[in-house]
């Protein structure tokens, strides 16, 4: 057989290429500056609109493990954080980076219930000592048919679940996620019944690619992808990815997740990325990596599994058209 | 006072700087898509962002275009139906639009792929018929092709308006469904619903009912003419 590996695809960026952080981070502060100058002269909206960015976001040390980074060149900062969907904070894509500056993330904790020896909780702090963190290069493909490349920073959520000692009854995890009206203005819309929760079989929420998520980009995750603690789990489609996690619940049934009580036709429970499955209203043989792809290319091609052939195992056996 | 008689009665130079304005006021939402493309304000995903304002063009220009007769029978202002053409032109171009990056970065140029796609996904097939059935429209537009045609059958032939509408909104509906996000398809359906209901009952609707009522019994004929005096008909 002949494999072709398209070049963009194993290209490594030029350190040219990509605009350091600190450039980024003093366009924004200008911007908002000048933004800030405008709103107060117009004297219409007040001064202090909500910038989700801190003007310093902290830093979060880790160490990249080669293992788990994908070649790909990383997705430009300003795209990661501007293009979410993270409908607690709107629908629009753009919103939540406008919004979510009201998402309070410390004092955190997350509670550890179900089928364990002994429930409990953490708070952040704890969280973030649990294991050692690493940085980790993963792709993300979005079930709309867009994709980036997010270096993540947090360590495998199995270290998280060995510490939780489950019972033999844990068969699933249940990660429920942070629904406060306060903190959450897209909370009124009753789009998807909240709090928005997500759900994965035992062993894959053990599998090690499987990330609980503190940071990426070299510090802690902005609100508007998920802070202050979310899981990744990069062979799936990214609204398996619950961000904001407050609960961690391990179960004896196959949770109820969000998008599948919506729409349980459209969104499975399992939601590997896998080309040879269309979602009902689209196809998802291909994608668009934002931000590299050339404004008049062909979308490339989606890779089964994202490309994470080493979770295969994981479904021997199944018939992921049914399990989808 | 004075405003709104001056507005029923426009002259000839009028109406025309008036549509010659209209032209390009109406070219402004695609200058916007060109100059944000330059200043690379389209966002992360430059296609979607440009995917999704035609679309929502196409629609805001269909609605106009439906409201134009609603609104000169309202306001009596006639010259409103001069500006009505323009307007449809102007919906066929936004969909050509929205077709056209359809058809070129979704698939490019790739027909058979193209036709796939198309019958596989109700909402894409709606979208394209929709678009299909403006093309008689648009091309039909022409003084000379109304003359061709006869009023008459110039008239029938774009009543199909009140059937493209429709499906471009039920379009806009199942695209936003996957995402339950049903408040702006809900808002357009009762726009496009409440012209056409003007349609329903128009005046001449109504005096056709009249007169079948008033065919089915005399008794009743007193009632419905009242019904009309009441109505100032």
């Amino acid at each position: 057989m002949l494999i072709k590996i398209r070049p963009d695809q194993i290209d490594i960026p030029l350190a040219s290429e990509i605009t350091p952080q600190e450039v980024y981070a003093s366009r924004r502060a200008f911007m908002s500056k000048v933004a800030a100058g405008a709103i107060a002269g117009s004297g219409l909206l007040g001064v202090g609109g909500a910038f989700a960015q801190p003007a310093t976001a902290r830093k979060l040390p880790a160490r990249l493990n080669s293992a788990y980074a994908v070649m790909d060149k990383p997705t430009a900062y300003q795209d990661a954080t501007t293009y979410n969907n993270y409908y607690e904070f709107g629908t629009d894509k753009a919103d939540p980076a406008r919004t979510a500056g009201t998402l309070k993330t410390s004092p955190w904790t997350v509670s550890i219930e179900g089928e364990v020896k002994k429930p409990f909780t953490l708070d952040l702090d704890a969280l973030m000592k649990l294991a050692p963190l690493e940085e980790r290069i993963y792709r993300l493909r979005c079930v709309e048919g867009w994709s980036m490349v997010i270096p993540w920073i947090g360590y495998s959520l199995s270290a998280l679940i060995r510490k939780a000692d489950p019972t033999g009854n844990a068969k699933y995890i249940e990660f429920v996620t942070l629904a406060d009206k306060k903190q959450m203005p897209g909370l009124s819309d009753p789009i998807l019944q909240w709090p928005y929760t997500e759900g994965l079989r035992m062993d894959e929420a053990n599998h090690p690619l499987t990330l609980l998520t503190m940071g990426m980009y070299g510090e802690v995750l902005p609100n508007q992808n998920g802070a202050p603690v979310r899981v990744i789990v990069p062979w799936k489609y990214g609204f398996k990815s619950a961000k904001s996690i407050v609960k961690i619940r391990f179960v004896k049934d196959q949770p109820k997740t969000a998008w599948n009580m919506y729409a349980a036709q459209e969104y499975g429970f399992y939601s590997n990325v896998n080309p040879d499955v269309d979602h009902p209203r689209w196809s998802q043989a291909s994608e668009r990596r934002i931000g590299e792809d050339g404004f008049f290319a062909r979308k490339r091609k989606t890779l089964m599994f994202n490309g994470y052939n080493d979770v295969a195992g994981l479904y021997t056996g199944m018939d992921l058209k049914k399990y989808f | 006072m004075r405003f709104f008689t001056n507005l029923s009665s426009l002259s000839q130079r009028r109406v025309l700087q008036l549509r010659n304005l209209l032209f390009v006021l109406a070219l402004l939402p695609l200058a916007r898509l060109v100059a944000f493309g330059f200043l690379g304000r389209l966002g992360a995903n430059p296609i979607e962002f440009i995917t999704r304002n035609t679309g929502d063009w196409a629609l805001y220009f269909l609605c106009i275009t439906l409201a134009v007769t609603p609104l000169r029978k309202l306001t009596r202002w006639n010259w409103l139906v001069r500006l009505r053409r323009m307007l449809g032109l102007y919906a066929f171009f936004y969909v050509a639009l929205h077709f056209t990056i359809f058809f070129w970065l979704d698939h490019f140029f790739d027909v058979q792929e193209m036709w796939a796609d198309i019958v596989k996904r109700p909402f894409i097939t709606v979208g394209v018929l929709a678009f299909a059935l403006l093309i008689p429209l648009a091309i039909t537009s022409t003084n000379g092709m109304v003359r061709r045609l006869g009023g008459k059958r110039w008239q029938w032939l774009h009543r199909l308006t009140y059937v493209i509408v429709p499906l471009g909104v039920l379009h806009f509906w199942w695209v936003k469904a996957g995402k339950n996000l049903l408040a702006q398809p809900i808002l357009f359906s009762a726009i496009v619903a409440l012209l056409l209901l003007t349609r329903v009952l128009s005046e001449k609707n109504r005096e056709r009912l009249a007169q079948w009522w008033s065919r089915r019994g005399a008794g009743n004929t007193e009632a419905m003419g009242i019904v009309l005096m009441k109505e100032g008909k």
